[in-house]
């Protein structure tokens, strides 16, 4: 394993500090299936609040699938269930009843490829504050300041807002697509691979801002890189095969990882 | 087999004098029909398209009263088939469940393959009446301020012939509207879903823009389609070359007065007329599918942002 | 959350439901209309539809009976005719721009092609008219025909090249590492793996002028006899429907939602043959 010291110091510092950190997304029970087969297996989990939790694992393992399950969003697709509870904010976001679009208000989900909308910079961002609020034009320019700084982007774009965000590159897409989530103001962000599409100078960036994220929000990420998982994550859960093998901090996740499966997977043995 | 070279030589003789049959085919149609609108053209020149007194016997001919009804019909046929096009295609691309979809699908296009003589024999006997005695008078009660629908009601007039015309290009918008919105990519419906949009929202204000050329050229291929359509609006349209606010007045299409008047034109000028009508509505029908063909080939060139 | 807020998510909620319910009934709608006139014309014509029918030819005014046997036949004539002159023609150009054609006059081939479809079919029968019928001074099936085959080939061009163009490279490959000459590659090949396609054209195109009578009005111009000699004036069937429904009388009113009716079996039959034999490729566009 190759952390940088620093980054090691801080996941030590951090982690002994919020172990009493309340829980963001508490998952209990969770069974998910696609038409017959069944993806997840008793999931029970904790996303500590202000945490950033990293989800592993070989592809097909299910954590994808758990990041889709946190913020509905596989009611697009008929045949796709899910049963147990997930609980948001003392709600059980499964619960028949939950109007899952203001639940999304809440869960904000940031993809493996940028997904810039055919808009201006500025509207990109304006456009989810819009569905959910009727700002003054003043207090939504702030607002949509205030989102690119957070996403370390306002300083590269803020000359040119009216410019369409398909010109973008690769890596400010997507760091526009994390500002246009925290625009609405979400508690929890869920990433989804934001990085596989990326150069690792863009990766860099985005990792450096999950980190500086987590001051505010719960996030949950899914990578298949491990390292970005220690870089970046204060909890990891390892996947495989629909179970939840191992939960931990990351350091002892990949430093003294509990289970076998667990240690042939963050040493290589298989993937 | 004889000699291999010799093989290939006749066989690409025989496909070029294919080829050529073709291209003279489509050289021959301009010609042709700028040739026999000649002596109309010299006659009365760019008063043709603005006078609207059409008589035959006095051999004066304007065209005017057959441009005002085909463009007026089909602009109102475009406008409600654009609506309900666009909408039906969204329904079966995005919110209907999949055989749902597949079946409504197969049976709106299969209306673009009913010949448009049954729909012009349902559209006099059938819709006909229906527009003189419900949608007619329906009309006028709501709207009978408007010049649009004032005077005596016709069952065949301009609004049955833009009622016929428009089912009978809704399947041409909603087909290619259905498969240009069928393909953007699944992760722009996520990605506004996930800011907490309505699927309605997430349609309408990202899917949507995001293929909205292609669209527009869809409604254009359709609006050609409605221009040039001759049978089912001679039969439904009433036939009568004058101009009329109204639209339950009967009225005139270029087609229709060819279909009508040209086995029984006597005069040369009077053929001639008609053929220049022809020739006019030809040009009319190309540029406007081209312009349809360059907005659809833009969408499928630059295919979305990836 | 503040009951401002509350209201303006349900609006949005109601917006939703609003716009997704008016597109499904639109396209519920739009599709029984479908079914509608198909039904009317089953109804209305069922009646007239008898072996009288469909063998005699019809019968003056006032005389009960008669029938589009006539007119059939000439719409059998007509259309067959006009396959033998546009499938040759539509085939050698679809093959060559596709296969052959250096790429500037490819893309000129296809925007002519493109052209040719967006043609009015009336306008492609003053041009039949001008070409086959006033040089000679009478009404023909044989100009009917050519009017049919201009509208025939711009279809037969177009699928016949995506169905070739569907037709995997390495397919083509093996065929040619085989040693086959180009025109075995052609023939043994590419042609066999592209036929559904082709078929699928053909059939479309049929069916398109099937339903088709405005250039028949001043070509093949209509007959009240057995016709069979493709150079004199001929009945066909749409222009039959066309002539009874436009007429002031009753019995032949009855008589065009019979042909109707068998018009529409005859077109409908063609398309969901073409749809089957080409699954999953949008036939509609064409």
């Amino acid at each position: 394993m190759s952390i940088a010291p620093s980054i090691r110091m801080k996941i030590m510092t951090e982690t002994g500090a919020t172990t009493a950190a309340p829980v963001g997304v508490s998952v209990r029970s969770l069974n998910f299936f696609y038409g017959p087969n069944q993806a997840l297996r008793n999931v029970s989990v904790d996303f500590r609040a202000k945490e950033a939790t990293a989800l592993i694992g070989p592809s097909g393992c299910g954590k994808s699938t758990l990041l889709r399950v946190l913020n509905r969003m596989y009611d697009l697709y008929p045949g796709q269930r899910a049963e147990g509870q997930v609980w948001i904010d003392g709600r059980d976001i499964l619960a028949a009843g939950v109007d899952a679009t203001g639940l999304r208000r809440h869960v904000g989900m940031v993809f493996q490829k940028p997904t810039p909308f055919p808009k201006s910079i500025y509207e990109n961002v304006a456009f989810g504050i819009r569905l959910h609020e009727k700002l003054p034009r003043a207090t939504l320019d702030e607002r949509v300041q205030w989102a690119l700084t957070r996403a370390a982007l306002w300083d590269e774009v803020k000359d040119r807002l009216s410019a369409s965000a398909l010109g973008l590159s690769g890596g400010q897409q997507q760091r526009l697509c994390i500002a246009r989530s925290i625009a609405v103001r979400p508690e929890v962000i869920l990433l989804d691979e934001p990085t596989s599409a990326l150069d690792p100078i863009s990766t860099l960036k985005i990792e450096e801002l999950i980190d500086e994220l987590k001051e505010d929000f719960t996030i949950v990420i899914v990578t298949h890189n491990m390292q970005q998982a220690a870089r970046c994550a204060d909890r990891v859960a390892f996947f495989y095969l629909g179970e939840l093998v191992e939960f931990a901090t990351a350091e002892d996740l990949f430093t003294r990882p509990r289970e076998k499966r667990t240690q042939e997977y963050v040493t290589g043995r298989f993937s | 087999m004889p000699a291999r070279g010799l093989g290939r030589h006749a066989f690409m003789s025989i496909v070029k004098a294919a080829v050529a049959v073709f291209c003279l085919v489509l050289l021959g149609l301009f010609l042709v029909l700028l040739v026999g609108s000649w002596p109309s053209l010299r006659h009365f020149g760019l008063r043709f398209l603005w006078t609207s007194r059409w008589d035959p016997v006095a051999n004066v001919f304007g065209g005017l009263p057959f441009i005002y009804g085909t463009v007026v019909s089909s602009l109102i046929a475009l406008l409600l088939a654009a609506w309900v096009g666009i909408l039906s295609a969204l329904f079966l691309a995005e919110f209907a469940p999949r055989q749902l979809s597949g079946l409504l699908g197969i049976l709106i296009e299969l209306l673009a393959a009913v010949p448009s003589v049954v729909f012009g024999l349902w559209g006099l006997f059938v819709l006909a009446p229906v527009v003189q005695n419900v949608i007619g008078p329906a009309l006028q009660a709501v709207f009978g301020f408007l010049p649009f629908f004032q005077g005596v009601i016709y069952g065949v007039n301009m609004l049955t012939a833009s009622l016929i015309l428009t089912l009978m290009i809704v399947p041409t918008v909603m087909s290619i509207s259905r498969d240009l919105v069928a393909g953007v990519p699944g992760r722009y419906r996520e990605a506004t879903l996930a800011l907490g949009s309505t699927r309605w929202e997430a349609v309408r204000y990202v899917v949507l823009p995001m293929v909205k050329p292609g669209v527009f050229g869809a409604c254009m291929l359709a609006l050609g389609r409605a221009l040039g359509e001759t049978i089912a609006t001679t039969m439904v349209i009433g036939n009568r070359p004058s101009i009329s606010a109204s639209l339950f007045a009967p009225g005139y299409t270029i087609a229709s007065a060819i279909a009508n008047e040209f086995t029984e034109a006597t005069s040369n000028l009077y053929i001639s007329a008609l053929i220049e009508l022809g020739l006019l509505l030809l040009v009319i029908s190309i540029l406007i599918n081209a312009a349809g063909r360059l907005f659809l080939a833009r969408i499928s060139r630059e295919g979305g942002p990836a | 959350m503040s009951g401002a807020a509350l209201s303006f998510a349900n609006r949005r909620k109601f917006s939703n439901y609003a716009w997704v319910g008016l597109s499904a009934s639109l396209s519920v709608g739009i599709a029984a209309i479908l079914l509608l006139i198909v039904l009317y014309v089953v109804i209305s014509g069922i009646g007239a539809v008898n072996w009288a029918f469909l063998t005699q030819v019809p019968h003056p005014v006032g005389v009960p009976g008669g029938g589009v046997g006539n007119g059939i036949l000439g719409s059998t004539i007509i259309i067959g005719i006009a396959t033998l002159f546009a499938l040759p023609v539509g085939l050698l150009t679809g093959i060559y721009l596709t296969l052959f054609a250096p790429r500037p006059l490819a893309d000129v081939l296809r925007f002519a092609a493109d052209v040719l479809a967006s043609v009015p079919s009336i306008a492609i029968g003053l041009f039949a008219y001008e070409v086959l019928v006033a040089p000679f001074h009478h009404f023909s099936a044989l100009s009917a025909s050519f009017a049919f085959s201009v509208l025939m080939m711009p279809l037969i061009i177009r699928t016949t090249e995506s169905a070739i163009r569907l037709v995997p490279i390495d397919m083509r490959e093996a065929a040619v590492a085989l040693g086959a000459t180009e025109l075995q590659t052609l023939f043994r090949c590419i042609l066999v793996a592209a036929r559904p396609g082709i078929m699928t054209g053909l059939i479309l195109a049929v069916a398109r002028v099937t339903g088709e009578t405005a250039p028949l009005l001043f070509t093949a111009f209509g007959s009240q006899f057995w016709v069979v000699n493709p150079n004199q004036p001929m009945a066909e069937l749409s222009l039959q429907i066309f002539t009874y429904a436009i007429s002031p009388y009753k019995i032949w009113h009855d008589q065009a939602w019979g042909g109707a009716l068998l018009l529409i079996l005859a077109v409908l039959a063609l398309s969901l043959t073409a749809r089957l034999l080409f699954r999953g490729k949008t036939t509609a566009s064409l």
